[in-house]
């Protein structure tokens, strides 16, 4: 009974603390908004539009949608909608290819020591230079674009894999062979939960390079999409236009980072010697 | 010395299937030249001068803009670290801040410092300060109590401790995300003279290089030293990692 009692004020204890300080995390963005607001009115710069501006430019533009849409507009649909599919689709692929890839080359004591170097290699190629190649190969639109983000989201996923299948513990290999375990069970419930924590670390760098290779593609040869429309929009000085894309894809970075963290704290809740701060 | 003639065999293997599968018509030779003819473009390039110098260009400011993170994100990472208020009262903002991928900046950038390698150094600047400033913070936090108390007790000043105790443990840390740093620069140094067409570097070579659509070779080229480049700095920065931090064992653990 007093345990029970202890959890739930230890329960309430951490909620409290944890609302107070998510209200202060809030107070102090208020406050650095406010600060923003107040910076750009006296400034009056052309380039720096004051952030209420660039909120209402932004509702308009994403939000004055008929009420069968949700309120979305066609925008949401033309531009934001497609960047996000092409942008995750590309990252689901590479995650697909590169653990497939990775699980199999750390497995193989010799597999890495051939393809090592290489991949080395095409690792440390800025994805953005091979732009050319690949609207050459698929044209403009969607393919090269989704190229160009498996091109760089694979390498971080595929050298962090491997990584993680090498670190296995030794006594586990030994363990699961003196039971004879079978392959699929001992990739699947040992190698893999034990690389897991390296897998993530690469799923979170890669995303990150997913998005920004999805803003570059589209910078340089699309027809739609949320950099595509970021660029339009400064060739036509419409300052609180392009803000509100900024806005936008820092939204975006921070709300993919956010879900992929909350999947890893789920994900890797049973191991030890696992920190928050990550 | 086997591994070495494995890591070979890799190489020439991916060249040979390359060059096979261009000759034999799977790939058009027009827009995926054979490596035999982007090598020989290479070598060609090397020799002359205007190819050199965006070279140059590329490297210098990468370089540039690395040290300015570093000189700007080490020291606020050790200031926002050892002070827990400062680290509460600024983690909305860097929260907010830091998610915004670089590019997106950088149509704002080149209409304020304009297309110059200002433009380039600074949106370097800004994707390459996190890491270093989040590993630094990190590794303060991360630093062993039982040490901490073991010098206050044989009565160490508190300047003493931050050289003696602190920055050494950190050091590695703070090294590790330098690396991850250079690597992220190199990327927004080449991507921004790619996008924004500035007047020199790499970037703006594979840019004019594409335009016409049939001079791959170069762009193939081009993307080649782009690519040595970034080998040379990650083996070389891993090098001296290991030679200078071959007391710790958390090398490799700090790599998140």
């Amino acid at each position: 009974m007093t345990q029970v009692t202890d959890r739930a004020t230890r329960l309430r204890s951490q909620a409290a603390a944890g609302i107070s300080g998510f209200a202060r995390n809030w107070l102090v963005f208020i406050g650095a908004v406010a600060v923003w607001e107040l910076a750009t009115r006296l400034a009056a710069s052309v380039f720096f539009p004051p952030p209420s501006q660039i909120v209402t430019t932004a509702v308009e533009l994403w939000f004055s949608g008929p009420a069968s849409q949700l309120f979305l507009s066609e925008t949401v649909f033309d531009h934001i909608l497609p960047s996000i599919g092409r942008c995750l689709g590309g990252w689901a692929i590479a995650v697909v290819l590169g653990v497939g890839l990775g699980t199999a080359l750390g497995r193989s004591r010799t597999g890495m020591e051939y393809v090592g170097p290489l991949f080395a290699f095409f690792r440390a190629i800025p994805p953005p230079t091979l732009v050319p190649v690949f609207m050459v190969l698929f044209g403009l639109g969607p393919g090269m674009q989704v190229a160009t983000i498996i091109f760089g989201a694979i390498w971080p996923i595929l050298l962090n894999t491997v990584d993680g299948v090498r670190s296995v513990d030794s006594v586990k290999v030994d363990t699961a062979r003196s039971f004879r375990t079978p392959a699929p069970y001992w990739i699947g419930m040992v190698v893999l939960p034990a690389a897991l924590p390296k897998i993530f670390a690469g799923l979170r760098l890669s995303l990150s390079i997913s998005l920004i290779l999805m803003v570059v593609s589209e910078l340089i040869g699309s027809l739609n999409g949320i950099g595509h429309e970021l660029i339009s929009s400064q060739q036509q000085f419409d300052f609180p236009l392009m803000w509100s894309w900024i806005v936008l894809l820092g939204i975006l970075g921070y709300g993919l980072n956010a879900v992929l963290l909350t999947v890893e704290r789920r994900v890797l809740r049973w191991q030890p010697t696992r920190n928050d701060d990550g | 010395m086997r591994s070495l003639y494995r890591n070979l065999a890799g190489l020439i293997g991916f060249f040979l299937i390359w060059e096979g599968a261009v000759r034999v018509g799977l790939v058009p030779e027009l827009f995926v030249p054979p490596p035999s003819e982007v090598l020989a473009t290479t070598v060609d390039l090397l020799g002359q001068e205007p190819f050199i110098r965006d070279v140059i260009a590329t490297v210098l400011a990468w370089a540039i803009a690395l040290g300015i993170s570093i000189a700007v994100a080490v020291p606020a990472g050790l200031v926002l670290g050892s002070v827990a208020w400062l680290r509460t009262a600024t983690r909305a903002i860097v929260e907010f801040l830091r998610p915004i991928p670089s590019v997106a900046l950088i149509p704002l950038v080149l209409l304020v410092v304009g297309g110059g390698p200002e433009a380039k150094i600074t949106l370097a600047v800004y994707a390459a300060v996190w890491p270093i400033l989040f590993n630094t913070i990190y590794a303060l936090a991360e630093i062993d109590p039982v040490l901490m108390d073991t010098a206050r007790a044989c009565g160490t000043s508190r300047s003493r401790m931050l050289t003696s105790v602190a920055l050494p443990h950190a050091a590695p840390f703070v090294f590790t995300g330098i690396r991850m740093s250079a690597a992220i620069a190199l990327i927004l140094v080449v991507s921004t003279e790619y996008v924004a067409g500035a007047s020199s570097g790499l970037g703006n070579f594979i840019l004019e290089a594409s335009s016409g659509g049939t001079n791959m070779d170069q762009v193939l080229a081009g993307t080649v030293v782009a690519g040595v480049i970034g080998y040379l700095i990650n083996d070389g920065l891993e090098r001296m990692g290991r030679r200078m931090f071959r007391w710790n064992e958390a090398v490799g653990e700090a790599a998140k």
